[in-house]
Order: C-alpha cells, then sequence, then structure tokens
C-alpha cells in the first residue's frame, strides 16, 4: 500500500478554517454556486452529466418499448421522433461532453502538479453555459408549440437534415431549441478546451515535459485543440439555420438554389470528429486504469502519444464517410474510404498496446480493471465493424440502418461509457475519500456487460435485415420482431445495473471505506494528494523526472528515469 | 523517505519556462475562430454564382478601399503601441491605441455605409438571394468580431488615459493585440474572396 | 476465476455464433423477398455481398487473432492468489514489435480500399445499355410518386420493373428527385441506398435475377411519417410488364354505375392534390389515382388496398398514419361509400 506521507501532498499545518466550518445548506450550495475550484467543477460536471444520462435512459427505454413488437402503439410518432432526437442529443451533448470534460476538469490539474485551472473563472462560466445550454433544451417539452400540439422538443433528430429543419418544414420552435440551446452549451465546451489546452500548456509543474504527462493529460490536450476545430462549425451551421429560419436566409432553402448537401457536409465536419472529441478521453482512462492494474508501465508511450494526435488529426478528413449514399463521385468515395480506413490504423496500434501492457503483468481485476477489459474487448468489436462500414458499397447497404445503430452504440456505450464508469470507480475515492462497494460494483459491471450484449450484439442482425433508422414502428412481416424484442430486454437489464451504480454512489458516499490517498497504489501525482484533496492540491510545487513519479518515489532502487 | 524527489541530473536544473496562459488561451481561441470563419467562407464560395434572382455581386459590390485600409493600418498602430508599453512610454501607448480604435470605428462607419447603400439603394437583403444570405453573414460575423474587439480595445483606453494601465501589463496587451491582428486577418481573406474574386 | 477465463471465451464463442447465423442466411439459395441484404437478387446487391463477405472474412480473421491474444493475457497473466505483492518487469516498449503492427493493418487496409474502391466504380459508372428501362422516382413526404417517361405512365409507390436474364438483360435505371425534403431510396434486396435530396438529382440502377415483390422503405428520416413510407418493386417476366405497361398507358377507366363517387371527387377538393387521368382531375401533390385499384397497396405501403381500408383512409388518413398531409375530407358517410366504389373501378 502507498505511503500516506509523501511529502508534495499532505496538508498545511493550519487548519484551513473554510473545510472546518460547518455553515447552513444556503451557505453550502451557495459555495458550490459559486466556485471556480477545478475540482468542485469537476464533480458539478458529473453530476449534471449523470443525471441527464438516467433521463436519457429513460429515453432509450421508451424508444426500446415502442419498438419490442411490431405496430406498437406505447408512443404516437410525434412523441418517438422527438424521444429518439433528444435521446441523441442529449447524450452527446449533455451526457458524455460534459462528463469527460468534467473528468478532466478534476483530473489534469491534479496530474500536472498545478493548483488549478490556467482560468478558473473562465472555467465556471463555461460550466454554468453548458447548464444552461441543457436546461434551455429540457425546457422545449415545456415551453413553445409544436406541429401538432402540446410540448415541442426538437424532433428532427440530432443531425437535425435541412430541409426538414426550415421553417417551412418544421413549424413551431422545436428547432429553434436544438440550435440556440446546442450554440449556448457550444461556447461552454470551447471555454473549456481553451482552458484545459493553456493549463496543459502553461501550468506543468517543473520538470513535466510533453513526454511526461500522463496519458490521460495528453488525450485530453489533443481532445481539447480537436474541440476548437469540432464545435465552432456546428455552431456555424446553426448559426445558418437560424439566420434560415427568422431572418429570411437561403442557406439551406433548397427553393431558392440552397443546398441540403451543404448542411450535411457542414454536420458532419462537426459530427465526426465529434465522435473522436468522446473517444479520446476514453482512451486516456483506459491508458490510466491499465498499466495501474496490470502493475506495469503502459507499453509504447511515445506510440500511443503519436497515435492519439493521429487520430485526432486524421479523423478531420474522414466526415463524408456519413454521406456515402448522397451521390458523391467515385473519386470523393473512394477518398473518404481511404481515410475512414486509415484512422483505424492508430486505433489499432493503441489497442495492440494496452493488450501488450497486460502481457506480463499481474493483473488485478477490481472494478476499474472489469470495465477497462469490457472497454477492451467491446472496442476491438466496435472499430471493426467501422471497418465494414468504411467499404463505401456495403454501406449503401448499411447506412441508416440498425447495423449503424449497433456499430456506433458499441462505440459509445461499449467503449465510452464502460470506460466512464471505470472512471468514477478509479477516481471516485480521490473525490470523496471513499471507496465505492466493490460487491456493488461487480453486479453493476456483470449485470450492465450481459444487458449490453444482449442488446447491441444482437441489433447487428435486424440491421443486415434491412431494418431502417428513425421508425417509430415496422411491419410485422419482416422478420425484425424477435430481434426488437430481445434488444428491449437487454435494455431494461442494463437501466437495472444502472440503478445498482447509483445505490452504490450514494451508499458509499454515506458509509464507503476510507480510501486514503492512494487506494490503488498508483503512480500518478493525484495520488500524492490527500482524499479529497484540499482546495489549494499540492503544499509544495512538485517536481517530476519521468511519467511516473510516484513509481519513482517507491521504487528509489529503480526508477523510470532510468529507462525513459 | 527522500523529502523532496532527488533530481538525477544537475544539468536539468535550467529554467523551467512554459508559454504564457494568455498567449495559448488567445492563440486558442484564434484557432477556434478561424474553423468559425472557415464555415462561412466555404459557404460563400459555394454559392457563388448560385442565386437563381436578385442582384448579383458585380452589379452592387464597390471595392471598400478606405476602410479595408484603415482597419490594416490598425495593426501597425497596435504594434507601435504594443511597442510603446513594453518601453513604458504610457503616453506614446495612449496615442497610438486610440488611433488604432479610431481606424476600427472607421472600417465599421464604412460597412454601415456600405450596407446602407445595399439595403436602400441596390435592394439587396439577407433574404433576397444566396448572395445576399452568404454577404451579410459572413461580413456580418466579421463585423461583430470588430465590434467585440473595439470594446475591448476602448476598455484597455480607458484604463490608460485614467492612469491605471502600467508598464507591466505588456503582457495582457500583447495577447489582446493578437486578436486584433486575428480580426485583420480575417478581413484580407473575406476581402479577397468577397471583393476580389467573387465579384 | 471460472468468470474471468469465460469472459474471453464467451466472447469469442457469441461472436462465433453470429458469423455462423449470418452465414447460414446466406447461403440459402431460394429467393425469399423480404428485405435481407444477405438475400441479394439483383446484380448491384449481389456485388455488394461479394464485398460484404470478404470484409467480413477478413475482419472476423483480425478479431480472432487480437481477442486470442486479449483472452491469452487475461488468462495468463491474472493476478494469483499466493502473490507475493512484487512488481512484475516492467516493459516500456519495443520498436520491432510496434513497428509489425503498424505496417500489417496498413497492407490490410490497402487490400480492403483497393477492393472497395473497384466496387465504387464498378456500380456507379457501369456502362448503360441502350435497351435499359428508365423510370423517375419522386419521393415526397411520405409516398413516392413514380414515372416512366419513355411509356407515359405514372403511378405511385408500386413500381414495376421487367426482370433481368443473362440471354435478355434488362437493368432499370432509376433517376432520384425531392420534393421537398432528403429522403433516401432503399430495396435491401436489389441494391444498395441512394438518397432522394432537394435540388439535386441522383440515379441508381437494379438488375433484378428473379421475379417476386421486393420490399423497401424510406431510409433517410423525412419527418412524421417517415416510418410508413414503404416501396415495393414487382419484378415481372417480360409478358406481365407488357401487360402492366399497356394496362397503365389507358385513362381512367369510365364506369357509369360509379358515377356519384366520381362527382363526388370532382366537387371536392380532391381532385387539388390528384390526378386521374382523362378527367379534370390533374393535381400533383398526392399520388396518381389514375389506376389506384390496380395496386396492392395504399397510403405508400403500409395499409392494404381493400375497399374497407380505402374507405377508412379517405375518412381519416390520420387513422393509419397520423401525421400524414393529407387531410380529413369530412365526406359523409354516403359520399364515402359512393367516392369509394369509384376508386374501386379505377383499374
Amino acid at each position: 500500500m502507498a505511503d500516506q506521507t509523501l511529502p508534495i501532498g499532505g496538508a498545511l499545518d493550519v487548519t484551513p478554517h473554510d473545510e472546518a466550518q460547518k455553515g447552513t445548506f444556503l451557505e453550502w450550495l451557495h459555495g458550490w454556486v459559486i466556485t471556480v475550484d477545478h475540482k468542485r467543477l469537476g464533480i458539478l460536471y458529473v453530476t449534471f452529466a449523470l443525471f441527464f444520462l438516467l433521463v436519457a435512459g429513460l429515453e432509450a427505454l421508451a424508444i426500446r418499448v415502442q419498438l419490442a413488437m411490431p405496430n406498437n402503439h406505447f408512443v404516437s410518432p410525434e412523441i418517438y421522433n422527438r424521444l429518439f432526437t433528444m435521446h441523441g442529443t442529449t447524450m452527446i451533448f449533455l451526457v458524455g461532453m460534459p462528463i469527460l470534460f468534467g473528468f478532466a476538469n478534476y483530473i489534469v490539474p491534479l496530474q500536472i502538479g498545478a493548483r488549478d485551472m490556467a482560468f478558473p473563472r473562465l472555467n465556471a462560466f463555461s460550466f454554468w453555459l453548458t447548464a444552461f445550454g441543457g436546461l434551455l433544451l429540457y425546457w422545449s417539452f415545456v415551453g413553445g408549440f409544436g406541429l401538432f400540439g402540446v410540448g415541442s422538443a426538437p424532433d428532427a433528430g440530432w443531425f437535425a437534415y435541412a430541409p426538414l429543419t426550415e421553417r417551412a418544414f418544421s413549424i413551431g420552435h422545436a428547432m429553434d431549441y436544438w440550435a440556440v440551446a446546442l450554440i449556448i452549451s457550444g461556447w461552454g465546451t470551447l471555454g473549456t478546451a481553451i482552458n484545459i489546452l493553456a493549463t496543459t500548456i502553461s501550468m506543468r509543474c517543473k520538470g513535466m515535459t510533453l513526454m511526461r504527462m500522463p496519458l490521460f493529460t495528453w488525450l485530453m490536450l489533443v481532445v481539447s485543440a480537436l474541440t476548437l476545430v469540432t464545435i465552432t462549425p456546428l455552431t456555424a451551421a446553426q448559426i445558418m439555420l437560424m439566420i434560415d429560419r427568422y431572418l429570411g436566409g437561403h442557406f439551406f432553402d433548397t427553393q431558392a438554389g440552397g443546398s441540403a448537401v451543404v448542411w450535411m457536409h457542414f454536420f458532419w465536419i462537426f459530427g465526426h470528429p465529434e465522435v473522436y472529441v468522446l473517444a479520446l478521453p476514453a482512451f486516456g482512462i483506459a491508458s490510466e486504469i491499465i498499466p495501474v492494474f496490470s502493475r506495469k508501465a503502459m507499453f509504447g508511450y511515445p506510440a500511443m502519444v503519436a497515435a492519439s494526435a493521429g487520430i485526432g488529426f486524421v479523423s478531420l478528413g474522414v466526415w463524408a464517410h456519413h454521406m456515402f449514399t448522397v451521390g458523391m463521385n467515385g473519386p470523393t468515395t473512394a477518398f473518404f474510404v481511404l481515410s475512414t480506413m486509415l484512422v483505424g490504423i492508430p486505433t489499432g496500434i493503441k489497442i495492440f498496446n494496452w493488450t501488450a501492457t497486460l502481457i506480463g503483468g499481474k493483473i488485478w481485476f477490481a472494478t476499474p480493471m472489469l470495465f477497462c477489459l469490457g472497454f477492451l474487448i467491446q472496442f476491438l468489436i466496435a472499430g471493426l465493424t467501422g471497418i465494414m462500414l468504411a467499404c463505401a458499397p456495403w454501406d449503401w447497404q448499411l447506412h441508416n440502418s440498425y447495423f449503424v445503430v449497433a456499430h456506433f452504440h458499441y462505440v459509445l456505450v461499449g467503449g465510452i461509457v464502460f470506460n466512464i464508469f471505470a472512471a468514477i470507480y478509479y477516481w471516485f475515492p480521490k473525490a470523496t475519500g471513499k471507496m465505492l462497494s466493490e460487491t456493488l460494483g461487480k453486479w453493476h459491471f456483470w449485470i450492465f456487460l450481459i444487458g449490453f450484449h444482449l442488446t447491441f450484439d444482437t441489433m447487428h442482425i435486424p440491421g443486415i435485415l434491412g431494418m431502417p433508422r428513425h421508425i417509430y414502428t415496422y411491419e410485422a412481416d419482416r422478420g425484425w420482431g424477435v430481434y426488437n424484442f430481445i434488444e428491449t430486454i437487454g435494455a431494461f437489464v442494463q437501466a437495472i445495473a444502472v440503478l445498482i451504480f447509483v445505490y452504490n454512489i450514494v451508499i458509499s458516499l454515506m458509509k464507503g471505506k476510507d480510501a486514503g490517498s492512494d487506494p490503488w497504489d498508483a503512480w500518478t501525482l493525484e495520488w500524492a494528494v490527500p482524499s479529497p484533496p484540499p482546495s489549494y492540491n499540492f503544499v509544495v510545487d512538485p517536481v517530476v523526472n519521468s511519467r511516473r513519479p510516484l513509481w519513482d518515489l517507491k521504487h528509489p532502487e529503480d526508477p523510470d528515469w532510468k529507462y525513459e | 523517505m527522500a523529502t523532496i524527489p532527488v533530481v538525477h541530473n544537475p544539468a536539468e536544473e535550467k529554467e523551467w519556462r512554459l508559454p504564457s496562459r494568455g498567449l495559448s488561451a488567445m492563440v486558442s481561441l484564434i484557432i477556434g475562430e478561424t474553423a468559425l470563419f472557415s464555415i462561412f467562407v466555404v459557404a460563400y464560395v459555394f454559392y457563388m454564382g448560385k442565386s437563381i434572382s436578385g442582384p448579383q455581386p458585380s452589379q452592387v459590390l464597390e471595392l471598400p478601399i478606405f476602410m479595408t485600409i484603415c482597419l490594416w493600418s490598425s495593426s501597425l498602430t497596435i504594434v507601435l503601441a504594443e511597442r510603446a508599453i513594453e518601453h513604458g512610454k504610457m503616453k506614446v501607448f495612449s496615442l497610438f491605441w486610440g488611433l488604432t480604435i479610431l481606424l476600427g470605428a472607421i472600417f465599421l462607419g464604412g460597412t454601415a455605409l456600405e450596407w446602407h447603400k445595399l439595403i436602400y439603394h441596390d435592394g439587396l437583403t439577407i433574404s433576397t438571394n444566396l448572395f445576399g444570405t452568404t454577404f451579410y453573414s459572413l461580413v456580418g460575423l466579421h463585423a461583430s468580431h470588430v465590434v467585440v474587439g473595439l470594446i475591448m480595445l476602448l476598455v484597455v483606453f480607458f484604463f490608460s488615459v485614467t492612469g491605471r494601465l502600467q508598464p507591466r501589463h505588456a503582457y495582457q496587451i500583447k495577447t489582446l493585440a493578437l486578436y486584433w491582428h486575428f480580426v485583420d486577418a480575417v478581413w484580407v481573406v473575406v476581402f479577397t474572396v468577397v471583393y476580389l474574386v467573387g465579384r | 476465476m471460472f468468470k474471468q477465463i469465460s469472459r474471453g471465451l464467451r466472447s469469442i464463442l457469441y461472436a462465433a455464433g453470429c458469423a455462423m447465423f449470418l452465414q447460414a442466411g446466406a447461403w440459402a439459395q431460394t429467393i425469399t423477398t423480404n428485405t435481407d441484404t444477405f438475400s441479394p437478387a439483383s446484380k448491384p446487391a449481389h456485388e455488394i455481398f461479394g464485398l460484404a463477405m470478404f470484409a467480413l472474412a477478413i475482419t472476423g480473421g483480425i478479431f480472432v487473432v487480437v481477442a486470442a491474444a486479449m483472452a491469452y493475457a487475461i488468462i495468463r497473466y491474472r493476478r494469483r492468489k499466493d502473490d507475493d505483492g512484487s512488481e512484475p518487469p516492467q516493459i516500456f516498449g519495443s520498436v520491432p514489435i510496434e513497428i509489425a503492427w503498424t505496417v500489417i493493418p496498413i497492407i490490410i487496409v490497402v487490400v480492403l480500399f483497393l477492393t472497395s474502391a473497384r466496387l465504387i466504380f464498378a456500380i456507379k459508372d457501369a456502362p448503360r445499355p441502350k435497351s435499359a428501362l428508365n423510370i423517375t422516382v419522386v419521393g415526397h413526404q411520405f409516398w413516392w410518386e413514380v414515372r416512366y417517361p419513355g411509356l407515359g405512365i405514372i403511378t405511385a409507390n408500386e413500381i414495376h420493373v421487367p426482370v433481368s436474364t443473362k440471354a435478355d438483360p434488362q437493368p432499370t435505371y432509376i433517376k432520384l428527385l425531392s420534393a421537398d425534403v432528403v429522403h433516401s431510396f432503399w430495396i435491401p434486396q436489389l441494391a444498395g441506398k441512394t438518397d432522394v435530396i432537394p435540388n439535386h438529382v441522383n440515379e441508381t440502377w437494379i438488375e433484378p435475377t428473379h421475379t417476386g415483390i421486393y420490399k423497401g422503405q424510406c431510409a433517410q428520416f423525412c419527418g412524421a411519417e417517415h416510418a410508413k413510407m414503404l416501396l415495393r418493386v414487382y419484378v415481372d417476366t417480360p409478358a406481365q410488364f407488357k401487360a402492366w405497361v399497356k394496362q397503365q398507358q389507358q385513362p381512367a377507366v369510365e364506369d357509369p354505375a360509379v358515377a356519384a363517387g366520381r362527382e363526388v371527387f370532382m366537387h371536392n377538393a380532391c381532385m387539388n392534390c390528384h390526378e386521374i387521368r382523362g378527367t379534370v382531375a390533374t393535381g400533383r401533390f398526392g399520388p396518381d389515382l389514375t389506376h389506384v385499384a390496380s395496386r396492392d397497396t395504399i397510403a405508400s405501403g403500409s395499409v392494404m388496398n381493400t375497399p374497407a381500408n380505402l374507405r377508412k383512409w379517405i375518412e381519416n388518413p390520420d387513422y393509419f398514419k397520423p401525421g400524414v398531409l393529407m387531410p380529413a375530407m369530412h365526406l359523409s358517410s354516403q359520399q364515402l361509400d359512393q367516392v369509394t366504389a369509384y376508386l374501386e373501378t379505377l383499374h
């Protein structure tokens, strides 16, 4: 077990008054609302995201109930179309991005030995922008008027293809909520990305060169740079849509010569790198957890850095693989086949490096590691179905079918959500000082694994059998019914697992085992400070000499800087 | 237990210098804004010549030479202001900084006059045709960034003439000036695409 | 411990099972018409199926190798119960191994890319024989307009084409237009899908090799009733096709027994949206009804064309397709009977 008296952590002798004082509930709440502490903001982001995970999960369950049988009448078509639009939009913008940027907020300054982010007030402002954007998006259920009456959440899909979203075809305010809420939360995301970039570039502690940064921080650096050129195209397209809807513009007005394909290009120029914005932090999480629980250094650190930067860069040039059926000419189509397959290579390299880290190690199957191992094999499958989709002629069959839905849920749930769970089990002790229950964690893992595979393995089949996306029901004679029914069961199994997870969090906050500063015997700087860390993080600014400063301290006879 | 991690290579005790936070942040912001502008430029270029009806660029656009020279000169005056504050010459700084604001304001005035002519004289609005939509969006986006820049410059000007600005603020001034240079650089692109290529 | 071992094995077995299932479907020789992309019945769909099997074989192989390595690692290097707590040897990387697993994937990518590219051009730039049938399909919210320009036929939702044989190749080239938003034309057993985009003309082609009825539907979300914008392609023998064409080319049947119903149709707003050739009804907003009784379905394939259904549809389209753009016509019960009887005569 780790030495509790590591010198760079510890606490000042003077008991900080603000931490000892117990104020009223309002004072406690006020403290959270006005905070600029990166740790508190990180917790706010994660809590916000977990709340919306439950909301979007309920939307998913409603979708699955409607689809469980052909010609079902659980919800009307209008409600169904709102459900799948809000499910996708929520999961991407109000769950995935906030939770990953929340982890970054909490962990990155600690991992680089800094006291806080570069711009704490901008940090707080960015969070509240994101939160407000989310609130505005959900206000759409309550406010406004829709084409068919009460409530008007956006209902044109998370990708909002024009001209369906133009005033002529989307009467009412549903699409306005979509555009404006996302523009606002997009600014929040930009603020955080700028903050993370400035922090990782300008605030690393002494000795921490870029090539000594922990991989999670490296990936957040790449992600933040990617975000700058990813979110802004979406903002641009949404501004254009609002100009069309309210100022009589013609960007996507096909009657005036505008082009529906232009929207698709702009949207996917955002949309594809966006999924890497979600995936790369997940890679970062795996790159922290797999080495620690294999008891070995990351295999091929420089290759991992290069692969991450490579993925970030190449991902900017693959977007039209979402548009293979649009009628692009042969050479253009072929170009995007090649670029899409090429981006799979650095991803494959990472998978090989993680596997090589396991080999020769002493694998400890604690809950964080279980989720990471699930991620590993599931991401392999997700990547391979991605390669299948990259074969454009086959994509002409698979595009917009449930095969694609299965593929991207394999990436997002099987890859990213599994890593998010892993990250929570890994860093919850640091943030709260308490361990999450291992027993409940294992139940959570196994039940979620079973439910995930029940739903998303099966889902590939209706896709091959010709079932398109975004349909509120289907004919009984298509042969899709039995598979949809199985998928629905799997969805409820996953829901049970998530409930166990929520219970684990609540019960562990109340009665969890004390964690200490380093429960996992890990090697990066966040484990050198108490759990939870004091507001100033480090008593003394750390000085590091290798990628694993705590390994060097724990193994002075065999420090890493001899080998790097 | 060692109290502080042993530095294994005393030669590494060289100065630990990282780029400043402000510079990192401003460069990041500029990269993001570049992507934003690029999308509007792409839309403008894609829709060139595709308007079904209404005024065409060659019919109504005149080269905005004077206001362009003003805007680009303001990059020069802001560099002179930066030099001044680096050397502690606060009054010279105020002069050149004020000149920068003036030149920027002239640019905005020129845009306003141009738009007035286009709307009332030529009947070109954002809803007239594809040219109108893409023109006002792109030029308007740029103008809004000029406005934001001018507001920031005015705030600094206020601090300068009331004596609150000190030579040690040179770092912040340079960061802000970088934004202003970006705004000018965008105008190079917009000017070329809209008034040279597209007309 | 068994849990950990079986995890790796289970995943591999599951994948193998899925692969076998899909193969079984592929080997079925009889073409049962459904929407199975692995039961192709037309040249482009066949070629895509071939590429799919090739890609599946390669990715399946990659999966088996890498998953086996993962399973091996997880099982062999698990921490034993009697572990002494020491750290294993720290290995930071290996240049030759890393180069190998960079180069091999690059080679695989090149192979897959070249195979895909070849097929892209083979399908997109397929030489178009003079004997090809040319049709135009216009996507609407939420139905398909079908025109045969060379034959003077306009119909809706149900497309008839002749079967193509080696002796007498008869591909059908389909021009795709949209009247409103983006749709997508997809009959899985006949070809990959192609989007239907306003202000943007696309083209696709099919060359069906077996007669039958092939089903499909719109594959790009287009609004409230996207789910019920269904499609049927009837692949006929040459004789059947000829007979169908002849029938469709006639103007509308004029049966005096249903004159009352015709009056109802012409004096209500029906004629503003629908065309019945040979009458004053020339509306283009809704499907052409000249030969509506010759079609098997109404409501864009989602309802069988029976008198009872037709009557119900006219009375209240929202009953079958809530959100469809055809309004309820507020006809009296007698008017409904009459107009239904009239439409039923339009063979």
